[in-house]
């Protein structure tokens, strides 16, 4: 893929994602030059329908982002899920746990029914994903690797080990010293302990790793005193549409 | 000329979220003028109930990615209301600085990306990159700055991480205060060429007096802390907001409409220049009157100015304040101080760069909330925008209908709409029946 056209699109979500785009700085000019932008409401007004690179933010909360998805990847050769709404979908899935009509009444009142809303999904819950660029934000660096390779020709790399490692490696005291709590353990790494570094507990934004050693962060929670259930509401935060990992 | 115009713009771009505008024109009267939000409804006030102290801000950052900031300040000081937190000035001050860091890049966001093409003639900053070069790279440049000052301070650039109720889960060292200083004295030159590039743009002249809201203080220019402010000369404490402050679900948007004394605000940075403008640095005034802001100002298109010299302000007064801290003493043991669950009702309001935010949380005797009501500045300006638009087109009515969409969409942007809190925005359609 030489110079490939890419849209940039935002569902549901905070518009952060995209921002970080606009964040690339130094980088921005010349990643402006490397690809041919032909989508991105938040930062042009032209829009066109050929592109062969989607970069989508959000996630799926409403009929009409629906249909607006399924247009999409009719087009794009390779969809990128970028951030935890899209991969996860991230603190909108919230929402669901308190149950959609109930969110509806309790934000709208008696004018419910105007609004288009349905259970908020990521991305791949209707469309097949290329990759995924997680976080909450995920790092600049990150959204810029996985278009680079693709421009190469090569496959993105995708960390999937957990949290703590990169945070060890910083040499950071474990957070559970404190009497902190953090899913370090079992969260995916590649934000290089963001968190975890500036003292307040992993909410595991990026999701769980591939196969998390869940024994290894149940012994760790009992040695400090604390269970599954106590920590689970910090991993909803990002993983409400996800399966409960450490339940099972 | 547009005898019948049929626009629908949708999205309106350069904005945050999606928003769309629909205009019907008939023998030059406006039949239909609809500010619509579509963007998907995220039910913040569903997710927060239940939630333990600790957690809101973390949530409602995730309300806008532009103003993550804001939100957590908005939301930690309606918990630090509620639970009678009591803060020390070194917590104080260092939240301001973090918060001066977010202006100055929304504001430059605002001002140089999303702004400028408009008054430049072009679609998009890209081909400022060829056209431009200079005011590019000095956008680039203080965008970077602004995001490095609230990495330093708060963790992250987007959804600060150390910020928290109680103070600062980490301080940041005095070599990176003196680092941030360094970082904004080297702005000052970027801000003359700024200011000499912005003088030679020409604004539409376009004025309607409307209310104009902010907070207010008498001891800063208020940004991060004050009482509700209005131009029709009430003043009254964030606690009692509701009794100004009215909001309504519309049948064409998922954003609310607001209201006070009369049927619509603004609120942003004219409203805060408007209401506030003595608080100003000398420096900043200066920069007024050289840009022909003279308050009070009733010209929309003029808050593009006020937020620069807003930049203005924002880099004088962070210098100030860390001067102040380095004085005093960066002191670990002040980073935080103690938070206990209690029940009761408490307000945070701030001044988003977009405008006043107000959070009001209900907290149980455990600490988890049982209540909550976000009021968000692009609602507050939503009804507003709708009766500028309707007070502007039929001056511009013997245009294009090229040109009624871009100045009506110029118009709508000028605001700095963000509308992905404002769902918690913009299409314009024109449309010929």
């Amino acid at each position: 893929m030489s110079k490939p056209k890419v849209g940039v699109f935002g569902f549901a979500g905070c518009g952060g994602c995209q921002l970080e785009i606009l964040n690339l700085e130094e980088q921005l000019v010349d990643f402006i030059k490397a690809v041919d932008i032909v989508n991105f409401t938040e930062a042009i007004t032209e829009h066109s329908d050929t592109y062969e690179i989607a970069l989508i933010e959000g996630s799926v909360s409403t009929n009409h982002d629906l249909e607006k998805l399924e247009h999409i990847s009719k087009i794009a050769k390779i969809i990128i899920a970028v951030g935890a709404c899209a991969c996860t979908g991230g603190l909108n899935c919230l929402k669901n746990l308190y149950g959609l009509e109930k969110a509806k009444e309790l934000v709208y009142g008696d004018k419910k029914d105007w609004i288009d809303a349905i259970e908020t999904k990521p991305i791949d819950a209707y469309v097949k994903v290329d990759y995924y660029a997680r976080g909450c934000p995920p790092t600049r660096s990150e959204i810029v690797d996985i278009v680079k390779s693709l421009i190469v020709g090569k496959k993105p790399e995708i960390p999937n080990y957990p949290v703590c490692i990169e945070c060890k490696r910083l040499g950071n005291t474990c957070l559970y010293e404190y009497g902190l709590s953090c899913f370090g353990p079992v969260a995916r790494a590649g934000c290089n302990a963001r968190c975890p570094s500036s003292k307040s507990g992993c909410e595991a934004c990026r999701g769980y790793i591939d196969q998390p050693n869940i024994n290894a962060q149940k012994d760790l929670l009992s040695r400090y005193g604390l269970t599954v259930e106590d920590i689970m509401e910090g991993f909803n935060l990002y993983n409400a549409c996800k399966n409960n990992v450490l339940k099972k | 000329m547009a005898e019948n115009v049929n626009i629908e713009v949708s999205p309106i771009s350069r904005v945050e979220g999606h928003g769309d505008l629909v205009l019907d024109i008939k023998n030059r009267k406006i039949e239909k003028l609809q500010f619509r939000i579509p963007e998907a409804p995220r039910f913040f006030e569903a997710m927060l109930v239940g939630k333990k102290y600790d957690q809101p801000s973390h949530i409602t950052s995730r309300i806008c990615g532009i103003c993550s900031v804001a939100h957590t300040f908005a939301s930690i000081k309606a918990t630090e209301d509620a639970l009678k937190v009591k803060l020390n000035d070194l917590i104080l001050k260092l939240r301001r600085i973090v918060n001066i860091g977010e202006y100055i890049q929304s504001n430059c966001l605002h001002v140089y990306f999303l702004a400028a093409p408009d008054f430049l003639g072009v679609g998009s900053v890209i081909p400022l990159i060829e056209t431009h070069p200079d005011v590019v790279n000095i956008a680039i440049n203080m965008k970077k700055i602004a995001n490095d000052i609230v990495r330093i301070t708060a963790g992250r650039a987007v959804h600060p991480i150390t910020t928290i109720v109680g103070g600062f889960t980490k301080l940041p060292t005095e070599q990176d205060l003196l680092n941030i200083k360094n970082m904004l004295n080297s702005l000052y030159p970027d801000l003359e060429i700024s200011l000499k590039v912005l003088k030679s743009l020409k604004l539409p002249k376009f004025e309607r007096e409307t209310e104009y809201i902010s907070i207010s203080n008498n001891y800063e220019y208020a940004l991060y802390d004050g009482d509700l402010k209005s131009s029709d000369g009430w003043v009254i404490k964030p606690i009692n907001y509701l009794d100004k402050i009215k909001e309504k679900v519309v049948e064409h948007s998922t954003g609310k409409h607001c209201w006070a004394n009369r049927d619509s605000y603004m609120v942003g940075a004219l409203s805060r220049v408007n209401n506030n403008y003595e608080m100003l640095s000398d420096r900043a005034k200066q920069y007024a009157e050289e840009l022909g802001l003279k308050v009070p100002c009733y010209n929309t298109f003029m808050i593009n100015i006020a937020q620069f010299i807003e930049i203005v302000h924002c880099v004088d007064d962070g210098i100030r304040l860390i001067d102040e801290i380095l004085n005093e003493g960066l002191k670990e043991d002040k980073a935080l101080v103690e938070v206990k669950p209690k029940a009761g009702r408490g307000v945070g309001i701030v001044e988003a760069p977009r405008g006043t935010l107000i959070h009001d949380y209900t907290y149980d005797k455990s600490g988890k909330i049982t209540k909550v009501n976000l009021i968000i500045p692009t609602n507050m300006n939503y009804a507003n925008v709708e009766k500028d638009l309707e007070a502007y087109i039929p001056s511009i009515i013997d245009k294009s209908e090229d040109e009624i969409r871009f100045h009506s969409e110029m118009l709508i942007r000028a605001y700095d709409p963000c509308i992905s809190c404002s769902t918690h925005f913009l299409n314009v359609k024109l449309i010929n029946k």
